[in-house]
């Protein structure tokens, strides 16, 4: 026993630094991840700011309840859920293609400039793009209303259109997203096998069908499993750039989950509501990523790879 | 290996579709460059599409001259370099501890970060927090809470086990503790990982928005993004109820002019840096 527990003092000595090193860092974890989840159970409070976290009433179910009878809670669960799957339908396969077609290219050159370009809008802030998107579509004189008064349209307002909003916000996305998001699949083409294309060229197949044949079945298993680790995310729709974008007019239809608790909470200052409703959010997205990880690792297992 | 006619026509194709994507992808700022560049009234009224009419920079003479703006610029220059500093040595610190298998306990902390991974308390708590720990409204609330992404850790935690034990052992003969192994070994060693890393928390610094909009209230506090939402808002305010012409004649080049400044130092150093972000992006991937 003694023995033993001299064995443990000497490892710590001996490893003193390790947590020393560990301190500040589990720290951070403790005083900005855990204590704020601590906080969580305010979803369940009638917060009182003077009376704090912890001194606050409970009140049971009583958000939760109020969220889930409110006319908001279809139309945010909807929108979230809509504005993600458009997502997952429209921009996710042209991340793709481009991919496949940046493949095809033989000019070292070009290729490398055309890869440059199209990452450079990831790295934009979303003030910025947001801010070209509010520009570009201004009701009198954003280029996009210039051009198509010169087509002898009629101008529009895009940006307090309710039906306009989901596609513009999927656009943006596209534009900033495409092109870094084919980092992926082009690093899986690259280590698609050549030998593979020269036997399929032997064997008389054109370059279509070698996309067809070789490449695609090549980056098809990072395909999956990027498609399945979308699928989890899909009740996490940032809010930054929906808030940074949307009005009143268009709330119908570009509310969503987390910006309904931005505004109730840190707006409308109803702390405990929009801490239920958050934390609602938060579960389902938890219960989604759990199962698609489950799939995705039994994918990976099963030789997907 | 020989092409085919179709085969030609479409490798053509292929060309001409994708430098028609990477202008899309660059038009914007073109526009917004030649924009700045460009009389207010010739803006406003249609004629750039492409290149500056009516060269200028007036906006530009605005813009340096305009106090709130350099203030901004400077507390975003702070953030970036003081934020990427924190970061940097919480980051490094939790990594390597986590990466040494004679860390006690090591199964448990690697859970204990990687749960954040999966469930965060969310944006009211955080803020809750934020306020309760007296932080509203001050620098530290920036720099702090917002230091770590457990990604990151994980990414150079990963990065660290893959370095040899050998190197190590051979240290320790020589009578070298942890804090030689670290600086000494494994940070010269971790250098590409480390800035790749070091380079995604600028970036997120740099761009970073929300919680600078929700924790700052002092003007002479706000980053550069901050002033700039303001900016944006108040023309499109001005252009929904068309009162005053003028003061939207002067904000809009004027607001372009700022744009290019907050993105100049990304444009100069990207071409420079572009690969360590494809390598966290590729990194990334694996890890899922």
């Amino acid at each position: 026993m003694m023995k033993k527990r001299n064995g443990l003092m000497n490892r710590l000595i001996r490893d003193k630094w390790l947590y020393i090193f560990l301190i500040p860092f589990l720290l951070w974890y403790v005083l900005f991840a855990y204590v704020p989840m601590y906080g969580l159970q305010i979803a369940f409070k009638d917060y009182n700011l003077f009376k704090g976290i912890t001194e606050s009433p409970w009140v049971g179910m009583e958000h939760f309840k109020t969220f889930f009878e409110s006319p908001y809670f279809f139309r945010l669960l909807k929108n979230t859920i809509i504005i993600s799957l458009m997502n997952l339908v429209f921009a996710f396969p042209l991340s793709v293609i481009f991919a496949l077609m940046l493949n095809e290219v033989k000019n070292k050159w070009f290729k490398k400039t055309v890869q440059t370009v199209t990452y450079l809008p990831y790295f934009i802030s979303i003030v910025v793009v947001t801010g070209i998107v509010t520009s570009f579509l201004a009701p009198s004189n954003g280029i996009v209303n210039i051009i198509i008064a010169k087509l002898g349209g009629e101008k529009q307002y895009f940006l307090m259109q309710k039906e306009s909003f989901r596609w513009i916000y999927l656009l943006m996305n596209i534009w900033k997203d495409t092109g870094y998001n084919s980092i992926v699949y082009i690093a899986a083409l690259a280590a698609v096998d050549s030998e593979l294309y020269e036997a399929a060229s032997i064997d008389g197949a054109g370059k279509l069908r070698q996309i067809l044949h070789v490449s695609l079945p090549g980056i098809l298993p990072t395909v999956i499993i990027m498609f399945i680790l979308k699928l989890g995310t899909i009740m996490e729709v940032g809010y930054e750039a929906i808030i940074l974008l949307y009005q009143p007019a268009t709330y119908e239809t570009a509310d969503v989950i987390s910006t309904f608790v931005y505004r109730t909470g840190l707006l409308e200052g109803k702390y405990d509501y929009a801490t239920a409703v958050g934390l609602f959010n938060a579960v389902i997205a938890l219960v989604l990523v759990l199962t698609v990880n489950h799939f995705s690792n039994r994918l990976a297992e099963t030789g997907l790879w | 290996m020989r092409e085919s006619r179709g085969e030609k026509i479409l490798g053509a194709v292929n060309y001409i579709l994708l430098t028609l994507i990477a202008v899309l992808c660059v038009y914007p700022l073109i526009y917004i460059l030649s924009a700045s560049f460009s009389s207010s009234s010739e803006v406003l009224s249609g004629n750039v599409i492409l290149l500056p009419k009516g060269l200028t920079t007036e906006s530009y003479r605005r813009v340096l001259s305009n106090s709130s703006i350099w203030i901004s610029y400077a507390n975003t220059i702070f953030y970036t370099v003081a934020g990427v500093a924190v970061s940097m040595v919480l980051t490094t610190l939790g990594a390597y501890a986590l990466s040494k298998k004679r860390l006690m306990g090591r199964r448990f902390f690697g859970f204990f970060i990687s749960l954040t991974l999966w469930f965060q308390a969310g944006t009211i708590p955080t803020y809750l927090n934020i306020v309760n720990l007296n932080m509203l409204d001050t620098r530290w609330a920036i720099l702090i809470p917002f230091a770590l992404s457990t990604f990151n850790v994980i990414v150079l935690r990963t990065y660290f086990e893959g370095i040899p034990d050998a190197l190590e052992e051979a240290a320790r003969m020589d009578g070298a503790g942890d804090p030689y192994i670290l600086f000494k070994i494994y940070l010269p060693l971790a250098m590409p990982s480390l800035a790749t890393i070091a380079l995604f928390y600028a970036v997120s610094r740099w761009n970073g928005y929300f919680w600078a909009m929700v924790l700052l209230q002092t003007d002479s506090k706000v980053p550069l993004q901050v002033v700039l939402k303001k900016m944006i808002v108040e023309i499109s305010a001005v252009s929904d109820s068309k009162v005053d012409m003028t003061q939207k004649i002067s904000q809009e080049t004027f607001i372009y002019a700022t744009i290019v400044i907050s993105i100049l130092p990304m444009l100069i150093f990207y071409p420079f840096i572009q690969k360590y972000f494809i390598k966290g992006m590729t990194v990334g991937a694996v890890k899922g």
